[in-house]
Protein backbone atom coordinates (compact mmCIF):
# COMPACT_ATOMS: atom_id res chain seq x y z
CA UNK A 1 0.00 0.00 0.00
CA UNK A 2 1.23 3.54 -0.82
CA UNK A 3 -0.41 6.93 -0.21
CA UNK A 4 -1.17 8.58 -3.35
CA UNK A 5 -1.64 12.25 -2.74
CA UNK A 6 -2.80 14.34 -6.36
CA UNK A 7 -4.82 17.14 -7.23
CA UNK A 8 -8.35 15.98 -8.77
CA UNK A 9 -10.29 18.25 -10.49
CA UNK A 10 -8.82 20.94 -8.16
CA UNK A 11 -9.52 19.36 -4.99
CA UNK A 12 -6.25 18.29 -3.15
CA UNK A 13 -6.82 14.29 -2.13
CA UNK A 14 -4.58 11.58 -0.68
CA UNK A 15 -5.37 8.52 -0.99
CA UNK A 16 -4.19 4.72 0.27
CA UNK A 17 -4.38 2.38 -2.40
CA UNK A 18 -2.14 -0.73 -3.52
CA UNK A 19 0.62 -0.02 -5.46
CA UNK A 20 -0.70 -2.56 -8.43
CA UNK A 21 -4.26 0.66 -8.83
CA UNK A 22 -4.28 1.71 -11.97
CA UNK A 23 -4.91 5.80 -12.17
CA UNK A 24 -8.81 5.04 -13.52
CA UNK A 25 -9.24 2.41 -10.41
CA UNK A 26 -8.24 5.51 -8.12
CA UNK A 27 -10.68 7.73 -9.58
CA UNK A 28 -13.70 5.89 -10.08
CA UNK A 29 -13.42 3.10 -6.96
CA UNK A 30 -11.55 5.20 -4.51
CA UNK A 31 -13.26 8.46 -5.34
CA UNK A 32 -16.45 7.74 -6.59
CA UNK A 33 -15.70 9.83 -10.15
CA UNK A 34 -17.18 7.23 -12.47
CA UNK A 35 -17.62 9.52 -15.21
CA UNK A 36 -14.47 8.28 -16.27
CA UNK A 37 -15.08 5.06 -18.31
CA UNK A 38 -13.17 1.62 -18.56
CA UNK A 39 -14.23 0.09 -22.28
CA UNK A 40 -11.78 -2.29 -23.37
CA UNK A 41 -8.79 -2.06 -20.57
CA UNK A 42 -6.28 -2.54 -23.32
CA UNK A 43 -5.29 0.80 -23.96
CA UNK A 44 -7.26 0.76 -27.27
CA UNK A 45 -10.19 2.67 -26.86
CA UNK A 46 -9.97 5.92 -25.06
CA UNK A 47 -12.87 5.44 -22.69
CA UNK A 48 -10.60 6.45 -19.94
CA UNK A 49 -9.02 9.42 -20.95
CA UNK A 50 -8.38 12.04 -18.59
CA UNK A 51 -6.01 15.17 -18.42
CA UNK A 52 -2.80 14.56 -16.36
CA UNK A 53 -0.67 18.04 -15.84
CA UNK A 54 -2.53 19.13 -19.05
CA UNK A 55 -1.89 16.09 -20.95
CA UNK A 56 -4.49 13.95 -22.42
CA UNK A 57 -3.90 10.19 -21.69
CA UNK A 58 -5.41 6.65 -20.90
CA UNK A 59 -6.12 6.68 -17.57
CA UNK A 60 -6.37 2.57 -17.48
CA UNK A 61 -2.71 2.34 -18.58
CA UNK A 62 -1.17 4.38 -16.32
CA UNK A 63 -0.60 3.26 -12.05
CA UNK A 64 -1.92 5.59 -9.68
CA UNK A 65 1.37 6.41 -8.12
CA UNK A 66 2.86 7.42 -11.30
CA UNK A 67 -0.25 10.47 -10.37
CA UNK A 68 1.78 10.95 -7.40
CA UNK A 69 1.94 14.93 -7.46
CA UNK A 70 0.11 15.56 -10.40
CA UNK A 71 -3.23 17.30 -11.37
CA UNK A 72 -5.39 15.64 -12.84
CA UNK A 73 -9.05 16.56 -14.46
CA UNK A 74 -11.71 14.30 -15.18
CA UNK A 75 -15.03 14.82 -17.43
CA UNK A 76 -16.73 16.08 -13.79
CA UNK A 77 -14.30 18.61 -13.78
CA UNK A 78 -14.89 20.86 -16.59
CA UNK A 79 -17.87 22.80 -16.45
CA UNK A 80 -18.09 25.67 -14.90
CA UNK A 81 -21.07 24.92 -11.87
CA UNK A 82 -24.34 24.27 -13.93
CA UNK A 83 -22.92 25.87 -17.33
CA UNK A 84 -21.18 22.77 -19.88
CA UNK A 85 -18.14 22.96 -20.86
CA UNK A 86 -17.70 24.46 -24.50
CA UNK A 87 -17.01 21.17 -26.08
CA UNK A 88 -19.93 19.59 -23.53
CA UNK A 89 -22.34 22.05 -25.13
CA UNK A 90 -20.99 20.97 -28.57
CA UNK A 91 -21.77 17.20 -28.31
CA UNK A 92 -24.84 17.91 -26.79
CA UNK A 93 -26.09 20.17 -29.74
CA UNK A 94 -24.85 18.14 -32.60
CA UNK A 95 -25.56 15.22 -31.03
CA UNK A 96 -21.56 14.11 -30.94
CA UNK A 97 -23.32 10.61 -28.66
CA UNK A 98 -25.52 7.85 -28.96
CA UNK A 99 -25.11 5.25 -25.91
CA UNK A 100 -23.13 7.95 -24.57
CA UNK A 101 -20.38 5.12 -23.31
CA UNK A 102 -17.24 7.06 -25.31
CA UNK A 103 -17.99 10.69 -24.63
CA UNK A 104 -16.52 11.38 -21.46
CA UNK A 105 -12.84 10.10 -23.19
CA UNK A 106 -13.79 11.79 -26.44
CA UNK A 107 -15.08 14.77 -24.84
CA UNK A 108 -11.36 14.63 -22.48
CA UNK A 109 -9.59 13.49 -26.19
CA UNK A 110 -11.21 16.79 -28.01
CA UNK A 111 -10.73 19.33 -25.33
CA UNK A 112 -6.79 18.58 -25.96
CA UNK A 113 -7.11 18.45 -29.34
CA UNK A 114 -8.50 22.14 -29.61
CA UNK A 115 -5.84 23.45 -26.84
CA UNK A 116 -2.72 21.89 -29.07
CA UNK A 117 -4.33 23.11 -32.61
CA UNK A 118 -5.71 25.99 -31.91
CA UNK A 119 -7.61 27.56 -34.83
CA UNK A 120 -5.99 25.26 -37.33
CA UNK A 121 -8.37 22.49 -37.15
CA UNK A 122 -10.09 21.02 -40.02
CA UNK A 123 -11.53 17.70 -40.63
CA UNK A 124 -9.22 15.88 -41.46
CA UNK A 125 -6.93 16.67 -38.57
CA UNK A 126 -9.87 15.78 -35.95
CA UNK A 127 -10.25 12.40 -37.59
CA UNK A 128 -7.05 11.71 -37.32
CA UNK A 129 -5.82 13.15 -34.05
CA UNK A 130 -9.61 10.85 -32.47
CA UNK A 131 -7.96 7.95 -33.73
CA UNK A 132 -7.29 6.57 -29.98
CA UNK A 133 -11.03 7.17 -28.93
CA UNK A 134 -13.42 4.66 -30.50
CA UNK A 135 -17.33 4.84 -30.68
CA UNK A 136 -19.12 2.11 -31.78
CA UNK A 137 -22.46 4.09 -31.99
CA UNK A 138 -21.95 7.60 -34.35
CA UNK A 139 -19.98 6.81 -36.98
CA UNK A 140 -18.07 9.90 -35.56
CA UNK A 141 -19.76 12.00 -38.42
CA UNK A 142 -21.69 14.05 -35.36
CA UNK A 143 -18.36 13.77 -32.66
CA UNK A 144 -16.39 15.34 -35.59
CA UNK A 145 -18.83 18.43 -36.29
CA UNK A 146 -18.92 18.97 -32.09
CA UNK A 147 -15.73 19.02 -31.96
CA UNK A 148 -15.34 21.43 -34.97
CA UNK A 149 -17.81 23.48 -33.73
CA UNK A 150 -16.64 23.39 -29.82
CA UNK A 151 -13.28 24.58 -31.90
CA UNK A 152 -14.77 27.66 -32.59
CA UNK A 153 -16.76 28.51 -29.15
CA UNK A 154 -13.40 27.61 -27.36
CA UNK A 155 -11.66 30.13 -28.99
CA UNK A 156 -14.60 32.85 -28.85
CA UNK A 157 -14.33 31.67 -24.60
CA UNK A 158 -11.15 32.57 -24.63
CA UNK A 159 -11.24 35.58 -26.02
CA UNK A 160 -13.32 36.57 -23.80
CA UNK A 161 -11.41 35.55 -20.96
CA UNK B 1 -2.43 -7.12 -12.45
CA UNK B 2 -0.58 -9.18 -9.50
CA UNK B 3 0.62 -7.61 -6.76
CA UNK B 4 3.77 -5.34 -7.38
CA UNK B 5 5.61 -2.89 -5.49
CA UNK B 6 5.98 0.59 -7.04
CA UNK B 7 9.17 2.45 -6.69
CA UNK B 8 9.99 5.93 -8.01
CA UNK B 9 13.48 6.83 -8.04
CA UNK B 10 15.16 10.20 -8.90
CA UNK B 11 18.38 9.05 -9.90
CA UNK B 12 19.72 6.43 -12.09
CA UNK B 13 22.10 5.56 -9.67
CA UNK B 14 19.08 5.17 -7.21
CA UNK B 15 17.53 3.15 -10.18
CA UNK B 16 19.62 1.15 -9.99
CA UNK B 17 20.19 0.10 -6.54
CA UNK B 18 16.43 -1.12 -6.55
CA UNK B 19 16.53 -2.80 -8.30
CA UNK B 20 19.61 -5.05 -7.09
CA UNK B 21 17.35 -4.87 -4.12
CA UNK B 22 14.74 -6.41 -5.88
CA UNK B 23 14.01 -10.11 -6.70
CA UNK B 24 12.09 -10.07 -10.26
CA UNK B 25 12.16 -6.14 -10.81
CA UNK B 26 10.99 -4.42 -13.95
CA UNK B 27 12.03 -0.94 -15.25
CA UNK B 28 9.12 1.16 -16.34
CA UNK B 29 9.37 3.72 -18.79
CA UNK B 30 6.07 5.34 -20.38
CA UNK B 31 3.91 1.72 -19.25
CA UNK B 32 2.31 1.91 -22.83
CA UNK B 33 3.33 -1.54 -23.38
CA UNK B 34 4.75 -3.10 -19.81
CA UNK B 35 1.45 -1.94 -17.81
CA UNK B 36 -1.37 -3.89 -20.36
CA UNK B 37 1.06 -6.75 -20.47
CA UNK B 38 0.95 -6.73 -16.51
CA UNK B 39 -2.83 -6.07 -16.78
CA UNK B 40 -3.09 -9.54 -18.65
CA UNK B 41 -1.17 -11.01 -16.03
CA UNK B 42 1.75 -12.03 -18.85
CA UNK B 43 4.02 -9.97 -16.50
CA UNK B 44 4.25 -10.39 -12.52
CA UNK B 45 7.23 -7.98 -11.59
CA UNK B 46 7.65 -8.22 -7.85
CA UNK B 47 8.72 -4.45 -8.01
CA UNK B 48 8.19 -1.97 -10.81
CA UNK B 49 10.85 1.08 -11.05
CA UNK B 50 9.58 4.18 -12.43
CA UNK B 51 12.35 5.86 -14.75
CA UNK B 52 9.67 9.04 -14.96
CA UNK B 53 11.11 11.30 -12.65
CA UNK B 54 14.45 10.59 -13.44
CA UNK B 55 15.44 14.34 -14.67
CA UNK B 56 18.59 13.13 -16.41
CA UNK B 57 16.83 10.83 -19.00
CA UNK B 58 14.22 13.84 -20.31
CA UNK B 59 15.44 16.17 -23.15
CA UNK B 60 17.31 16.30 -26.38
CA UNK B 61 20.22 17.80 -27.60
CA UNK B 62 21.63 18.87 -31.45
CA UNK B 63 25.77 19.33 -31.33
CA UNK B 64 27.13 19.41 -34.29
CA UNK B 65 25.99 15.93 -36.42
CA UNK B 66 24.66 14.35 -33.62
CA UNK B 67 21.33 14.58 -32.08
CA UNK B 68 20.89 13.12 -28.85
CA UNK B 69 17.37 12.13 -27.40
CA UNK B 70 17.48 11.21 -24.03
CA UNK B 71 15.62 7.85 -23.29
CA UNK B 72 12.46 8.88 -20.99
CA UNK B 73 11.70 11.74 -23.57
CA UNK B 74 7.82 11.34 -24.76
CA UNK B 75 6.83 10.53 -28.33
CA UNK B 76 4.95 13.80 -27.71
CA UNK B 77 7.66 16.00 -26.48
CA UNK B 78 9.97 14.29 -29.70
CA UNK B 79 7.55 15.14 -32.20
CA UNK B 80 7.29 18.84 -31.13
CA UNK B 81 10.90 19.08 -30.60
CA UNK B 82 12.60 21.95 -32.66
CA UNK B 83 16.41 20.23 -33.14
CA UNK B 84 14.75 16.95 -33.84
CA UNK B 85 12.69 18.54 -36.84
CA UNK B 86 15.53 20.52 -37.46
CA UNK B 87 17.79 17.99 -38.19
CA UNK B 88 16.19 14.47 -38.37
CA UNK B 89 12.18 15.64 -39.53
CA UNK B 90 11.76 11.85 -40.52
CA UNK B 91 12.01 11.08 -36.87
CA UNK B 92 9.81 13.54 -35.95
CA UNK B 93 7.71 11.92 -38.75
CA UNK B 94 8.00 8.62 -37.51
CA UNK B 95 6.74 9.74 -33.95
CA UNK B 96 3.64 11.34 -35.18
CA UNK B 97 2.14 7.78 -37.15
CA UNK B 98 2.89 5.83 -33.64
CA UNK B 99 0.56 5.21 -31.25
CA UNK B 100 -2.56 7.39 -30.72
CA UNK B 101 -2.05 11.02 -29.39
CA UNK B 102 -2.74 10.06 -26.02
CA UNK B 103 -0.14 6.82 -25.77
CA UNK B 104 2.17 9.29 -27.54
CA UNK B 105 1.97 11.29 -24.22
CA UNK B 106 3.39 8.78 -22.11
CA UNK B 107 5.39 6.06 -24.69
CA UNK B 108 8.99 6.64 -24.68
CA UNK B 109 12.39 6.37 -27.06
CA UNK B 110 13.94 3.86 -24.49
CA UNK B 111 10.97 1.97 -23.60
CA UNK B 112 10.19 1.09 -27.13
CA UNK B 113 13.95 0.31 -27.85
CA UNK B 114 13.66 -1.58 -24.77
CA UNK B 115 10.86 -3.81 -25.69
CA UNK B 116 12.05 -4.38 -29.38
CA UNK B 117 8.46 -4.77 -30.57
CA UNK B 118 8.88 -6.64 -34.07
CA UNK B 119 6.20 -3.95 -35.50
CA UNK B 120 7.79 -1.14 -33.32
CA UNK B 121 8.97 2.02 -35.38
CA UNK B 122 12.06 3.19 -33.24
CA UNK B 123 14.30 -0.05 -33.82
CA UNK B 124 13.93 0.52 -37.80
CA UNK B 125 14.81 4.65 -37.33
CA UNK B 126 17.71 3.71 -35.45
CA UNK B 127 19.38 0.92 -37.91
CA UNK B 128 18.67 2.70 -40.41
CA UNK B 129 20.64 5.79 -39.25
CA UNK B 130 23.51 4.13 -37.44
CA UNK B 131 22.33 5.17 -34.05
CA UNK B 132 24.23 4.40 -30.89
CA UNK B 133 22.52 2.75 -27.41
CA UNK B 134 23.46 4.82 -24.61
CA UNK B 135 23.26 2.88 -21.54
CA UNK B 136 24.45 3.35 -17.84
CA UNK B 137 27.01 1.54 -18.21
CA UNK B 138 28.79 1.24 -22.14
CA UNK B 139 27.50 2.15 -25.82
CA UNK B 140 26.35 -0.23 -27.99
CA UNK B 141 25.63 0.22 -32.08
CA UNK B 142 22.22 -0.73 -33.04
CA UNK B 143 23.41 -3.50 -34.59
CA UNK B 144 24.10 -5.07 -31.78
CA UNK B 145 21.30 -3.64 -29.62
CA UNK B 146 19.04 -5.37 -31.30
CA UNK B 147 19.02 -9.05 -30.99
CA UNK B 148 15.72 -10.51 -32.34
CA UNK B 149 12.51 -10.27 -31.09
CA UNK B 150 11.66 -8.80 -27.63
CA UNK B 151 15.61 -9.11 -27.24
CA UNK B 152 18.34 -6.85 -26.62
CA UNK B 153 21.79 -6.25 -25.70
CA UNK B 154 20.66 -5.18 -22.06
CA UNK B 155 21.71 -7.00 -19.12
CA UNK B 156 19.69 -7.22 -15.91
CA UNK B 157 19.30 -3.81 -14.17
CA UNK B 158 21.27 -2.13 -17.05
CA UNK B 159 19.23 1.17 -17.81
CA UNK B 160 19.11 3.17 -21.47
CA UNK B 161 19.94 6.49 -21.27
CA UNK B 162 20.11 8.35 -24.55
CA UNK B 163 19.93 7.71 -28.21
CA UNK B 164 22.50 9.06 -30.46
CA UNK B 165 21.61 9.82 -33.90
CA UNK B 166 24.19 10.98 -36.82
CA UNK B 167 22.07 13.52 -38.72
CA UNK B 168 21.71 11.92 -41.98
CA UNK B 169 22.29 13.84 -45.02
CA UNK B 170 18.77 12.48 -46.38
CA UNK B 171 16.21 9.96 -44.57
CA UNK B 172 12.49 9.32 -45.29
CA UNK B 173 10.20 6.57 -43.31
CA UNK B 174 7.09 5.47 -44.71
CA UNK B 175 5.03 3.02 -42.85
CA UNK B 176 1.76 0.56 -43.80
CA UNK B 177 -0.44 1.43 -40.48
CA UNK B 178 -2.31 -1.73 -39.15
CA UNK B 179 -5.60 0.29 -38.34
CA UNK B 180 -6.57 -0.95 -34.66
CA UNK B 181 -2.99 -1.60 -33.52
CA UNK B 182 -1.17 1.44 -35.29
CA UNK B 183 1.69 -1.11 -35.25
CA UNK B 184 3.44 -1.54 -38.48
CA UNK B 185 2.51 -3.95 -40.46
CA UNK B 186 5.37 -3.08 -42.63
CA UNK B 187 7.49 -0.18 -42.75
CA UNK B 188 10.72 1.55 -44.04
CA UNK B 189 13.11 3.93 -42.95
CA UNK B 190 15.73 4.80 -45.76
CA UNK B 191 18.30 6.79 -44.80
CA UNK B 192 21.39 8.28 -46.82
CA UNK B 193 24.68 9.59 -44.49
CA UNK B 194 26.19 12.52 -44.98
CA UNK B 195 29.59 10.05 -46.26
CA UNK B 196 27.39 8.71 -48.75
CA UNK B 197 26.17 5.66 -47.57
CA UNK B 198 23.12 3.90 -48.21
CA UNK B 199 20.59 2.24 -45.41
CA UNK B 200 17.71 0.68 -45.22
CA UNK B 201 15.82 -1.00 -42.45
CA UNK B 202 12.40 -2.96 -42.29
CA UNK B 203 10.66 -3.18 -39.02
CA UNK B 204 7.11 -5.25 -38.93
CA UNK B 205 8.28 -7.51 -41.56
CA UNK B 206 10.85 -10.31 -40.42
CA UNK B 207 10.57 -13.00 -37.90
CA UNK B 208 13.70 -11.89 -36.29
CA UNK B 209 12.67 -8.55 -35.85
CA UNK B 210 14.25 -4.74 -37.14
CA UNK B 211 16.24 -5.91 -40.30
CA UNK B 212 18.71 -4.48 -42.56
CA UNK B 213 17.45 -4.48 -46.46
CA UNK B 214 20.75 -5.01 -48.24
CA UNK B 215 18.90 -5.31 -51.97
CA UNK B 216 17.06 -2.11 -51.74
CA UNK B 217 20.39 -0.74 -50.34
CA UNK B 218 22.08 -1.84 -52.96
CA UNK B 219 20.08 -0.86 -55.92
CA UNK B 220 18.95 3.03 -54.10
CA UNK B 221 23.26 3.57 -53.84
CA UNK B 222 23.45 2.78 -57.84
CA UNK B 223 20.10 5.27 -58.00
CA UNK B 224 18.55 7.32 -55.50
CA UNK B 225 15.11 7.50 -57.04
CA UNK B 226 11.69 4.73 -55.83
CA UNK B 227 11.94 3.53 -59.61
CA UNK B 228 15.62 2.05 -58.53
CA UNK B 229 13.25 -0.72 -57.11
CA UNK B 230 10.70 -0.93 -59.22
CA UNK B 231 12.32 -4.42 -60.44
CA UNK B 232 13.72 -5.07 -56.72
CA UNK B 233 12.33 -8.09 -55.55
CA UNK B 234 12.24 -9.31 -51.93
CA UNK B 235 12.45 -12.60 -50.81
CA UNK B 236 9.35 -13.80 -48.92
CA UNK B 237 11.57 -16.62 -46.50
CA UNK B 238 11.65 -15.28 -43.11
CA UNK B 239 9.26 -12.99 -43.39
CA UNK B 240 6.29 -12.63 -40.68
CA UNK B 241 3.17 -14.19 -41.80
CA UNK B 242 -0.41 -14.00 -40.08
CA UNK B 243 -4.17 -12.88 -40.09
CA UNK B 244 -3.23 -9.47 -41.48
CA UNK B 245 -0.40 -10.22 -44.12
CA UNK B 246 1.13 -13.50 -46.22
CA UNK B 247 4.95 -13.18 -45.89
CA UNK B 248 4.69 -12.46 -49.72
CA UNK B 249 2.69 -9.63 -48.87
CA UNK B 250 5.13 -8.08 -46.74
CA UNK B 251 8.06 -8.83 -48.89
CA UNK B 252 5.75 -6.33 -51.37
CA UNK B 253 5.38 -3.92 -48.72
CA UNK B 254 8.88 -3.88 -48.27
CA UNK B 255 9.85 -2.25 -51.88
CA UNK B 256 6.80 -0.08 -51.59
CA UNK B 257 7.53 1.48 -48.01
CA UNK B 258 11.07 1.42 -49.67
CA UNK B 259 9.98 3.70 -52.80
CA UNK B 260 7.38 6.03 -50.79
CA UNK B 261 10.46 6.14 -48.05
CA UNK B 262 12.97 7.64 -50.55
CA UNK B 263 10.08 10.04 -52.45
CA UNK B 264 9.66 11.19 -48.87
CA UNK B 265 12.91 11.83 -48.04
CA UNK B 266 13.64 13.61 -51.14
Amino acid sequence: MSTVKLTVNGKAVAVDVEDRTLLVQLLRDHLNLTGTHVGCDTSQCGACVVHVDGRAVKSCTMLAGQADGASVTTIEGIAKGDELHPMQAAFRDNHGLQCGYCTPGMIMSAIDIVHRHGGQLDETTVRHELEGNICRCTGYHNIVKAVLDAAGRMKVSQAAE
Amino acid sequence: MYQTTYHRPSSIDEAVSLFGKSSEAKFLAGGQTLLPVMKQRLAGPSDVIDLGKIKELQGVELSGDVLTIKAGTTYFDIMQNADVNKAIPAIAYLTSVLGDPAVRYRGTIGGSIANNDPAADYPAALLALGATVKTNKRSISAEDFFQGLFTTALEDGEIITAVSFPVPAKAGYEKMRHPASRFALTAVFVAQTKSGEIRVAATGASQSGVMRVGAIEAALKANWSPSALDNVSIPASGLLADIHGTAEYRANLIKVMAQRAVAAAG
